[in-house]
């Protein structure tokens, strides 16, 4: 078991292999992707029963909150690979987490934006600045740092080690964003699904949105995949199996 | 592991356990400047400063909201142990009921007494269909269902 993780560990590791691996995981990945998230938007924003209080309004949620559990994961995910890049030396790990941050960027700016237009008819305001919205920002603030930090050195090596430091410190704002609900007095709410309670929904709510969380999760690994391919290519453009690969096809 | 990666790996693990105690001692220390709201207990002890733009937050007491003229409302905000008077002039948002969780921003003009000029509802975290919520209603006003939901 051990050494069969450790294989694929130095497997994803090795850019060749981190190609050939992710050119046959690709079309699965994709597969899921749309097995989950047609069906589960359909489900949400057209079947699912309306709220007693919120009417139709609440239907943002289905692209709301798996867009905020994404942006999460992707810092968790890049703060990780940034951290293994810094101590292992993995070069696939800083590819990997150089293209998490703006793709993490995205789903937080989707976050924020489809939390605005909800809070509008719901709380009656925009924007608080409460401290689960606050700290939403900055996590956007904190994607947006990295991007700008990963262009600003000549060296993909030197970005590399500054980006992971900056993801690293920054990884303190995600338990912050988690529990601001129930550290703080917030306008927003507490979570509605928990691990441990169940959620407070009815199972025709919660199905889409679950199909919808995890199509997200599929739909961020296509485009972190993608990114990283494309990202691979263009540091190993020299090396000779890129040429083959090109002169093949 | 060999002695150059433990040495980053115990740095990496020294900056977040770092930063994390940071963040806690700063979370603790600016714990009333990050709530949003004063509860009505931290008015009713003298928390929230005279005349000065403050946020109140609690649920609505049943039966308590009044109307004036216009658009002129008045109702109470209750924490369950404390409660403040709430005066409005404009427009409740379409979540305003009785019973609902609400904000105002506006001024403490005397121990007790909220003048406001906004007023956002507050949502939970339950989410429910009409059709349930009717048969629930129905059933508590039956006495078949009791339990406080």
């Amino acid at each position: 078991m051990f050494e069969t993780i450790k294989l694929y560990y130095h497997k994803f590791g090795t850019p060749k292999y981190f190609y050939d691996l992710t050119s046959k995981m690709l079309p699965w990945l994709i597969g899921f992707t749309v097995v989950l998230l047609v069906p589960g938007v359909i489900l949400g924003l057209g079947f699912a029963p309306m709220d007693e209080e919120q009417g139709h309004s609440y239907r943002i949620m289905f692209i709301h909150v798996p867009a905020a559990s994404v942006a999460m994961s992707a810092y968790v995910m890049m703060a990780l690979a940034g951290a293994i890049g810094l101590i292992w030396k993995m070069k696939m790990a800083e590819i990997v987490a150089k293209c998490c941050a703006p793709i993490g960027a995205s789903f937080a700016l989707l976050c924020l934006l489809t939390g605005s237009i909800w809070g509008k008819p719901t709380w009656g305001t925009w924007w608080v600045w409460d401290a689960r919205l606050t700290s939403m920002l900055v996590l956007f603030f904190l994607f947006m740092g990295v991007i700008a930090l990963n262009n600003a050195f000549e060296s993909a090596q030197s970005a590399a080690k500054a980006t992971a430091l900056l993801s690293i410190v920054g990884v303190v704002n995600l338990p912050i964003i988690k529990y601001s609900v129930e550290w703080w007095n917030t306008l927003h709410q507490t979570a509605s699904i928990k691990v441990t309670e169940g959620a407070s929904m009815p199972a025709e709510m919660l199905t889409p949105l679950l199909m919808c969380i995890f199509g997200f999760y599929f739909l961020f690994s296509v485009l972190v995949v993608v990114a990283s391919r494309a990202e691979v290519l263009e540091r190993e453009q020299r090396s000779k199996w890129v040429k083959q690969l090109v002169m093949v096809e | 592991m060999n002695p150059k990666r433990k040495q980053r790996l115990i740095i990496v693990l020294g900056i977040v356990a770092g930063v994390s105690a940071a963040a806690t001692f700063m979370g603790v220390a600016l714990q009333e400047n990050i709530n949003l709201y004063f509860s009505p207990t931290d008015v009713a002890a003298g928390k929230a400063p005279l005349n000065k733009r403050i946020r109140v937050g609690g649920l609505v007491v049943a039966g308590s909201l009044k109307r004036g003229e216009q658009l002129d409302v008045t109702f109470d905000v209750t924490d369950s142990v404390e409660s403040l008077t709430v005066q409005y002039d404009g427009i409740l948002p379409d979540l305003f009921r009785e019973g609902q969780g609400i904000i105002a921003n506006g001024k403490l003009i005397e121990s007790g007494v909220v003048v406001a000029d906004e007023v956002l509802a507050k949502h939970d975290e339950e989410y429910m269909p009409p059709e349930v919520q009717d048969s629930l209603d129905k059933a508590k006003a039956q006495g078949k269902y009791s339990a406080d939901l």
